[in-house]
């Protein structure tokens, strides 16, 4: 995971806040160009709401653990700062995991463990070591729900293709007919890998197209 | 208490659910490394013993958190202990070993925040397996993890001379390959009854 | 994760790793004391939660039934009321109608599936010697094949009137409860598979089995017990 840390220091001079929240829903889109954090969440993403929930479970720690990094970086020695961050995402992930039992217990059992393993998720720790351990409190708060709220779409939109086909539903509503043939693939683990791959297709059908003029 | 024999837990956790392939975990290091059939086998012999020694550390302090009644501390003393438990070693095959260190070394960092060890953490403490159960469990999952990156690389190398139009290259050509491994490990299921 | 002790000055060492030392505890300090609160207070609707969830299953499994009460099967072989499960010993729910009449008992089972561990719930109505239903209460089958244990009418009718006989002696099982191929019952204690969800359906007659062999002749010769339990607890209308 540290691989991909540096990958994405800002270039720009000064960005705005506004810039700051714009970069993670499409230029620098967590999943789709960065293609960070997948691990713990393309198991869940086999339903447009587990997706949701834990988009925004993901979402929520990175908002608070960036709000943090941020009003302690001055305080938190350089040695000890990866330390520091991995406790501090570690005591946000904990408190999801008991809210979302505290929410539904059907759900929390859909994602099971997987909630504990947004610890790992790469996205979180490289935004506060790129980003929030190196800015004010208001970009970084900026900057997570930008990052955020690209990350929930993201989830949305592999987890929301993934039920479609796979269930011919959408939250649980049937979408198409009874006439259906459902394309259980998509619901099994090989349908994750596929539709994030066609995903990022899309995108980079984009990049090619943009760079060609 | 669970009861499950050791040949049972050790095809579900390498073939049936294979961490990489069936649980999505580690994906960060398969897509990174799976470029090169000498760096794979490395990584994959790395990540199964970083696997083996924070399954033990896990054992213990699930142990010691019943012992003192404290649950909620779970997730944070996983990810301490074994991130410094892994520090540990990787100073110690330092000093033992400098053969062994150069083959593994530069890898261990890199792994002990790795989705994969933390879920085999907590998927054993789920699962409530003995001390022995867990070490067969973390045996399987990371020899299927080797498994998935050898098999990955192999294909990856070959892939090299193959024309590829434009926009499948990279991350999503991977990921389709992943796919359909993901699939040719679905014929295993059953196995583990 | 941990920074690399080499970076650091050899200037001033002492001073910054005091510095480093109170900036890592205070913030042990602050995330624990966050975690702590937290827990304390989500933890009673948590627990409301679950074992509402699992009450409910008990209510699917045990038709009729209007309260429940939990028991631990002791290593002596007998069974006890209790307030939450140990952990260690297996766990049964005894069923009781509006007037305190005891009906039956949920008893939770696992066993390996197509995937991964299937853990269900199953009721045994010891007046007339039967399985009455069961429900999944954890799996990771396939969908839309393996899952078919949880929905499909003829495999779910299987549980309607399962025989769990005991032989004349009440010590044994007289007939196991066995999975045949689908479209081959002959007996009321065989269950009939799903083509296409073969294993799947085998695994749950397979747990039912192993597991009802063992429990149903401790809860049929207990019944006394679980009865008793009503009597001093539930007052007859």
């Amino acid at each position: 995971m540290s691989a991909r840390i540096t990958n994405n220091i800002d270039k720009k001079a000064e960005p705005s806040s506004t810039d700051e929240f714009i970069k993670g829903l499409w230029r620098e889109n967590p999943v789709f160009v960065q293609v960070l954090g997948m691990c713990p969440v393309l198991a869940v993403s086999n339903t447009a709401q587990n997706a949701l929930a834990m988009g925004l479970a993901t979402a929520f720690v990175l908002l608070m653990s960036n709000i943090l990094v941020a009003s302690l970086r001055n305080f938190i020695p350089k040695q000890v700062r990866i330390a520091s961050f991995i406790l501090i995402i570690a005591t946000f992930v904990t408190i999801v995991d008991y809210a979302i039992q505290a929410i539904s217990v059907d759900l929390h059992k859909n994602l099971g463990a997987f909630i504990s393993l947004i610890v790992v998720n790469c996205l979180i720790l490289s935004r506060a070591e790129a980003f929030a351990s190196k800015n004010t409190i208001g970009k970084s708060i900026m900057d997570a729900l930008g990052m955020g709220v690209g990350f929930v779409l993201a989830l949305f939109c592999l987890g929301a293709v993934r039920e479609l086909l796979g269930n011919g539903s959408l939250f649980d509503v049937a979408i198409f007919p009874e006439s259906f043939q459902e394309w259980i693939i998509m619901i099994l683990p090989a349908g994750g890998f596929f539709t994030l791959a066609l995903w990022l297709i899309v995108f980079n059908y984009f990049k090619v197209k943009k760079a060609k003029g | 208490m669970n009861t499950e024999s050791y040949w049972s837990i050790f095809i579900n956790a390498s073939l049936v659910n294979n961490f990489v392939l069936a649980y999505f975990l580690g994906i960060c290091p398969f897509l990174g490394v799976s470029g090169k059939m000498e760096t794979a086998t490395k990584m994959g012999g790395a990540v199964t013993f970083v696997m083996l020694i924070s399954s033990i550390c896990a054992y213990g302090i699930h142990a010691l958190l019943v012992a003192i009644d404290a649950p909620f501390l779970q997730l944070i003393s996983y990810i301490v202990v074994i991130a410094s438990t892994v520090q540990l070693v990787e100073m110690f095959i330092k000093k033992m070993s400098p053969t062994l260190f150069r083959a593994l070394g530069i890898f261990l960092p890199l792994i002990t925040t790795n989705c994969a060890i933390l879920g085999l953490a907590l998927f054993q403490t789920n699962k409530a397996y003995s001390l022995s159960q867990s070490l067969v469990y973390a045996l399987g999952a990371g020899i299927g993890f080797t498994l998935a990156l050898i098999l990955m690389a192999g294909i990856r190398e070959q892939l090299e001379f193959a024309e590829v139009p434009d926009v499948v290259k990279g991350t999503a050509l991977t990921l389709l390959v992943a796919g359909i491994l993901s699939l040719t490990f679905m014929g295993f299921s059953g196995l583990g009854t | 994760m941990n920074a690399d002790p080499s970076v650091s000055s050899q200037s001033n060492s002492s001073e910054e790793s005091k510095k480093m030392l109170i900036a890592m505890v205070s913030i042990g300090i602050f995330c624990a004391l966050l975690i702590v609160l937290v827990y304390e207070g989500t933890k009673e609707r948590i627990d409301r939660l679950r074992t509402e969830a699992l009450e409910k299953a008990v209510f699917k499994v045990l038709p009729g039934i209007s309260n429940t009460r939990m028991f631990l099967l002791g290593t002596d072989g007998n069974f006890t009321p209790a307030e939450a499960p140990d952990g260690k010993n297996p766990v049964v729910y005894a069923g009781y109608d509006d007037a305190g009449e005891f009906l039956g008992v949920a008893i939770e089972a696992s066993g390996q599936g197509y995937a991964d561990v299937i853990r269900i719930l199953y009721g045994y109505n010891p007046h007339s010697q039967t399985i009455m239903g069961f429900y999944v209460l954890e799996s990771k089958e396939t969908p839309g094949l393996g899952d078919k244990i949880e929905k499909d009418e003829i495999f779910l009718a299987n549980f309607k009137a399962l025989s769990v006989k005991l032989d004349p002696e009440s010590t044994r099982i007289q007939n196991k409860v066995i999975p045949v191929k689908q479209g081959g019952k002959s007996n009321p204690w065989e269950v009939e598979g799903i083509t296409g969800a073969t294993i799947s359906s085998r695994a749950i007659g397979n747990i039912i089995g192993e597991n009802s062999s063992v429990m149903v002749p401790l809860i049929y010769n207990q019944i006394g017990r679980f009865k008793e339990y009503a009597q001093n607890n539930f007052s007859k209308q």
